[in-house]
């Protein structure tokens, strides 16, 4: 009821000098609507820069198998081969913070032939759909392969964009057949150009194939088949399409007596790929991400506590390092523009209310008269202030909304509406009005009141 | 509260000095003075003979030097600034020269006024209901969405004075109430001040140096250099 009544008469007060009261709440409307619509679009930008710089590879995580060792000495990353297709799976079946898995298996760099050209690829890899998922590479051309072709090994492959101008000059690679160790592989899809990556490596330069392609039809690279690789060195026969399992170049040990495999049977081998890459849900999941992925591994590993891992997982630390740079910079590139527009519009509140109580001393003598205690007419003034900031708050959320809408529908700027803004800037709307409108207040408590009511 | 059943108002010996840098300016010597309940008094004297200065101290908007001053048995030259504040919001009423009424403000709000500084909140339909028997009271019913500048001379300083009366105070301070009105409406709003002086048993003190005024009242208080020079009380004072 009392409090009703302050704000009534504060209203009472603010409307018989509706200009004056527009006037002095510009400056807050105009600070608090800065405010707002440096926010969203800044926002909008840095969200933007962020998934740009997330596109980099930001988010994404490699898993390496680990690394062998025999008496003391190591062999290196990728000298034996733990990760299984089934591993890739699993991470993502199970881990949260994953968004995308891709097994890669990697094949040794060997010409690509069509017609009368040829070329070496930077890399041949094999994967599965997920792949471009993974490294978010779209399709200029085509279309993808498919989890079907992965499971048939078809015959078929994706390339890039140097490959494609190296090979087709200038031609639509899709549906032409280029080869590759004998294997004649249908080109479904051309990648979109993503030029050199940080250590100034042409990332075009590639062919992707279905992973399965790449281990059973075109004799891969790996350490693991080195030696079967060696021993189908020279041979030229051609793998014929259908057949699944080439088993002739998959000879990895020697061949066994039948008494030898009567007396210890081999258990099946398991497939393995030379990588995972796994994309977590957001940059800022990576850490969280590395700390599941390691713990479902070791559980598939059967890897106890204490034991050497037989993985390891590499991230972009360097790329993320940039991402969380630029966003606390941005974010303290607005907060120090909006700190300035908001105590130049508490400035001006102040101003006019300075104005406003010398103006009115006669009525705060009256007041006096009546009965209004010091705490009174501080009361009234604080009221009178804070209204005119929350006001000024309120048309600024608007002025700012409306701005950053109209700049995102003319100039095509990316902004992000933000909540946390509009709280924020009622807040401190509220708070400068108490800052700045609590010396005039006090200054027109402790006036006289037989000064004030004479005065003119 | 010590009961005082004749007199409002008791000062005794009351000095006030005023120190202007080296200057020191005795303005009121030692006035004693009591002014009984329902009174209708006038205060006199020349400019600089100090009746500001009481009038001020009878106000409770300043304090003595020296001296007591009991309102209604309360000795107030103690009191601090917001209990001397609740005071003049319960026992006084004040009516100004230049009405002092509030620009672009509607009558019935200015006589609320007062009610906003009471200390027992009272509900907004009460507060309303108040102010327009008061309003009516003076003569304004059909007058109370008006603003300052709509109304006549006589209109606003009969606004003034429903805003003082609107908490039934004992005892109402007018200074020089009638100076800035045509013969006319002097007479009518001092008409006003017996009636309400006369039906209500409120006090009043008219302070002024227009002799016509003082003519209208029964005591005449007349100030001489910070000091009364005569209380006269009047047999036929002017109808």
């Amino acid at each position: 009821m009392r409090l009703l009544r302050i704000l009534l008469a504060a209203v009472t007060a603010l409307r018989r000098n509706v200009m004056r009261s527009a006037l002095t709440t510009l400056g807050i409307v105009i600070g608090v609507g800065a405010v707002i619509a440096m926010m969203e679009i800044g926002n909008g930008s840095s969200a933007e820069i962020q998934k740009t710089i997330a596109s980099m590879g930001a988010n994404t995580l490699m898993i390496f198998p680990g690394a062998a060792a025999s008496g003391g000495v190591s062999f290196g990353a990728g000298s034996t081969m733990t990760l299984t297709p089934q591993d890739s799976e699993a991470l993502l079946n199970e881990c949260p913070s994953i968004r995308a898995t891709a097994p890669v298996v990697r094949a040794k760099n060997a010409p690509v032939i069509f017609g009368n050209k040829n070329w070496v690829p930077h890399e041949i890899l094999g994967s599965t759909p997920a792949f471009l998922q993974v490294r978010d590479w779209p399709i200029l051309e085509g279309a993808a392969f498919e989890d079907r072709d992965v499971r048939n090994a078809a015959s078929v492959c994706l390339i890039g964009q140097t490959l494609a101008r190296e090979l087709f000059q200038g031609q639509s690679p899709i549906g032409q057949e280029v080869r590759l160790q004998n294997v004649a592989l249908r080109v479904v899809g051309l990648l979109e150009k993503k030029g050199a990556n940080m250590m100034g490596r042409d990332q075009d330069d590639l062919l992707v194939a279905p992973w399965t392609t790449i281990k059973f039809r075109i004799s891969g690279g790996t350490t693991a088949n080195i030696a079967a690789a060696a021993a189908a060195a020279g041979t030229t026969t051609t793998t014929p399409r259908g057949q699944l399992y080439p088993g002739s170049a998959q000879a990895i040990y020697p061949a066994r007596s039948a008494i030898q495999a009567k007396n210890s049977p081999m258990p099946a081998r398991m497939i393995t790929v030379d990588q995972i890459i796994v994309s977590a849900t957001s940059a800022a999941e990576t850490k969280e991400a590395t700390r599941q992925i390691t713990s479902l591994l070791h559980d598939r590993h059967h890897i106890a506590e204490g034991q050497v891992d037989d993985f390891n997982i590499r991230d972009m630390a360097e790329i993320t390092k940039v991402l969380s740079s630029t966003t606390v910079m941005m974010t303290k590139l607005l907060l120090v523009v909006a700190m300035i527009s908001l105590i130049v519009g508490g400035v001006g509140i102040m101003n006019i209310m300075l104005v406003s109580v010398t103006e009115r001393t006669k009525e705060i003598g009256l007041r006096m008269a009546v009965g209004a205690r010091g705490i009174d007419i501080l009361r009234q003034f604080l009221t009178e202030s804070v209204m005119l900031c929350l006001a000024g708050g309120a048309m600024g959320i608007a002025l700012g909304r409306g701005s950053s809408y109209l700049v995102s529908k003319i100039l095509h700027w990316p902004t992000l509406p933000s909540m946390g803004a509009i709280i924020a800037s009622v807040l401190v709307s509220a708070t400068v009005g108490i800052i700045f409108g609590y010396y005039p207040a006090w200054k027109a408590s402790r006036l006289d009141p037989i000064e004030a009511l004479r005065y003119e | 509260m010590p009961s005082d059943p004749i007199h409002l108002i008791e000062l005794r010996d009351i000095r006030k000095t005023f120190y202007l840098g080296e200057v020191v300016l005795p303005v009121l010597k030692g006035i004693s003075l009591n002014l009984a309940k329902s009174e209708l008094v006038a205060l006199t004297g020349v400019s600089g003979s100090g009746k500001s200065t009481l009038m001020n101290t009878l106000g409770c908007l300043d304090r003595p030097s020296s001296g007591e001053y009991l309102l209604d048995g309360t000795e107030v030259t103690r009191l601090s600034n917001d209990e001397r504040a609740l005071l003049r919001n319960k026992k006084m009423g004040f009516v100004f020269q230049s009405f002092n009424l509030l620009s672009r403000t509607t009558a019935l709000a200015q006589v609320m006024l007062p009610l906003l500084y009471g200390r027992s909140p009272i509900s907004n339909r009460e507060a309303k209901q108040r102010a327009e028997s008061m309003l009516e009271r003076v003569g304004l019913a059909d007058r109370m969405d008006h603003h300052p500048s709509q109304l006549s001379g006589g209109q606003q300083q009969r606004v003034a004075l429903a805003r003082a009366l609107i908490n039934h105070p004992p005892f109402l301070l007018a200074d020089e109430p009638t100076g800035n009105l045509d013969s006319n409406t002097t007479r009518e709003v001092l008409a006003l001040f017996k009636q309400l002086n006369a039906q209500d048993g409120i006090t009043i003190l008219i302070v002024t140096h227009d002799p016509k005024v003082a003519a209208h009242c029964r005591r005449v208080i007349r100030m001489a250099d910070g000091l009364i020079e005569a209380d006269e009380t009047q047999t036929e004072e002017v109808s």
